[in-house]
């Protein structure tokens, strides 16, 4: 448990403030996200953002990686309004956008030689600590298609992990491989994020994922994309996806969306 | 070695059926002759020095003009990707430039620069370089976004993005324009040399055209297989190790 600053009221870790986006469709402007906000403390490990596709989950990662921007509102981290993409969030995508002229240690040492002030044999230190943490330390001169699905993300797990980053945002970054490939991942996951404790947000449509890793789920609906709800995971770590208590939450946490949607909708069809 | 074999075998097998339907005297030895003819031809031909002077000739022009073209055409195809308004314009240009055969351009050259080794090195240039610039813009647009994005979030910008990404992530594309440019400066040679003669060297083309106007049929075959040959030759040897290497980083290819 990380102690809980109560005195002194810092700033979060990460502060989503009242951000909407909108996108430009031939059939005029979508508003994809409205108004969100989100908070992230020190302490909430792993956050979960939920939701089916269309609910702007993708987009809301990519606004707080700095790579798309928002119409209105703002992205904090530490307090400090984020200006583009930057080091200090790294991003994992659901394809694993490893570069295919590089091996493996090349492609882990990409972000490393942008970060001043790193000596060669301290990236190569670096690099090899985050391979071997992956368990690809025999795959370091592999190059990128000769490595299966699940070994890519694990390189691309310990590119994004390198240059020490404070947030990693994790596109679906599983929804591309098998369940066996996955299941093990989760566990994997689980045990590194042990060992380097990051504030980590991931997003997926699958709630039991979510509740596998997550300590918070943002339940997301669609159109136009807002967080309906907000859900604290506290069952034990590690934790099994095909336990009884995940899947027990897994069905409250989906009947309460369900009935919230259905909500909506009964509240918002007669205008 | 089995490869090898199975090569050596398959051409032996040619040049045998060659002789036999030559051997039996369907058609004029004068308009087919036999294998054994155009081997004394071009054993000849070695010997006395013609061969050799003429190959050189067409491959120092063949050369010249093509990395001419190619360093025309790298940063065109570079410039022409940079924009939709660069698209519009310089690769409209290029586009329909490539699609103009690159003989039509043997009458201006020869009116701009008279008979002279500047006129053949024109025509291949405008064979390689519109080519070559097209493959490289469109290798240049096909870089997947993801890339960027991925190069973006660990601090790569600007220029750094362009060197270490965008280049090495086109650079199968723009291996295959070199090739596709290759192909076009050979071509235009070809019939350039065939086309004109220019008293500073005369090439493969020459020899062509003259076996033709001495009705020698033997010299005609002889020079067809000796093209042939260096068209073979020039992959195997310029292209093969580069898709080899491309074939075992990005996995793509054969």
């Amino acid at each position: 448990m990380t102690p809980q600053t109560a005195s002194a009221p810092a700033a979060p870790r990460l502060l989503v403030d009242k951000v909407s986006k909108v996108f430009q469709s031939k059939s005029g402007p979508v508003k994809a996200l409205e108004d969100i906000t989100l908070e992230v403390t020190e302490g909430e490990h792993v956050s979960c953002l939920v939701g089916p596709s269309g609910s702007g989950k993708s987009t809301l990662l990519s606004i707080i990686a700095g790579l798309e921007k928002p119409e209105s509102g703002r992205v904090l981290v530490d307090g400090e309004p984020i200006r583009g993409p930057g080091r200090e969030r790294m991003v994992m995508f659901q394809e694993s956008a490893l570069f295919p002229w590089l091996n493996a240690l090349d492609n882990v040492l990409f972000g490393l030689h942008l970060k001043p002030g790193v000596t060669r044999r301290q990236r190569r230190e670096v690099a090899e600590y985050y391979l071997e943490m992956v368990g690809l330390m025999r795959f370091k001169r592999a190059h990128i298609h000769e490595l299966s699905g699940g070994m890519k993300q694990r390189v691309a797990l310990a590119r994004a992990l390198a240059p020490n980053p404070s947030i990693l945002l994790m596109d679906e970054p599983f929804a591309a491989l098998d369940a066996m490939t996955r299941e093990q991942l989760y566990s994997d996951l689980q045990e590194i994020w042990r060992k380097r404790r990051k504030t980590v947000v991931f997003v997926t449509h699958n709630v039991r994922e979510a509740i596998c890793l997550g300590d918070s789920i943002h339940i997301m609906s669609p159109s136009p994309g807002r967080i309906e709800e907000a859900f604290h995971i506290t069952l034990p770590r590690p934790r099994d996806i095909n336990s009884v208590e995940v899947a027990r939450h897994a069905t409250e946490i989906k009947d309460a969306f369900k009935r919230r949607m259905q909500a909506i909708q009964s509240g918002t069809s007669p205008s | 070695m089995r490869r090898l074999a199975a090569v050596g075998l398959f051409f032996a097998l040619c040049i045998a059926a060659w002789h036999l339907v030559v051997a039996a005297g369907i058609w004029s030895p004068v308009l087919v002759p036999a294998p054994r003819d155009v081997g004394l031809y071009l054993y000849g031909a070695l010997i006395d020095g013609t061969l050799r002077s003429a190959t050189l000739v067409t491959i120092q022009r063949l050369l010249i003009g093509y990395f001419l073209g190619l360093l025309g055409g790298l940063p065109l195809g570079m410039l022409t990707a940079k924009s939709e308004v660069m698209r519009d314009t310089l690769g409209l240009l290029a586009l329909g430039l490539q699609t103009l055969p690159s003989i039509c351009w043997v009458p201006l050259a020869l009116l701009w620069f008279g008979q002279t080794e500047m006129a053949m090195q024109f025509v291949v240039i405008m064979g390689t370089i519109w080519s070559v610039q097209l493959a490289t813009a469109s290798g240049m647009r096909s870089v997947p976004p993801i890339y960027v994005q991925a190069a973006r979030t660990m601090g790569s910008r600007g220029l750094h993005t362009w060197l270490r990404v965008i280049l090495p992530a086109s650079f199968p594309f723009i291996v295959t324009g070199m090739k596709q440019g290759w192909a076009f400066a050979w071509r235009s040679l070809m019939a350039a040399e065939i086309y004109v003669t220019i008293l500073t060297g005369f090439g493969l083309g020459h020899l062509l055209h003259y076996g033709r106007e001495l009705n020698a049929m033997d010299q005609v075959i002889g020079i067809i297989i000796v093209i042939i040959v260096i068209g073979l030759l020039a992959d195997k040897i310029l292209f093969s190790p580069v898709e080899k290497f491309l074939h075992a980083r990005w996995g793509t290819g054969r």
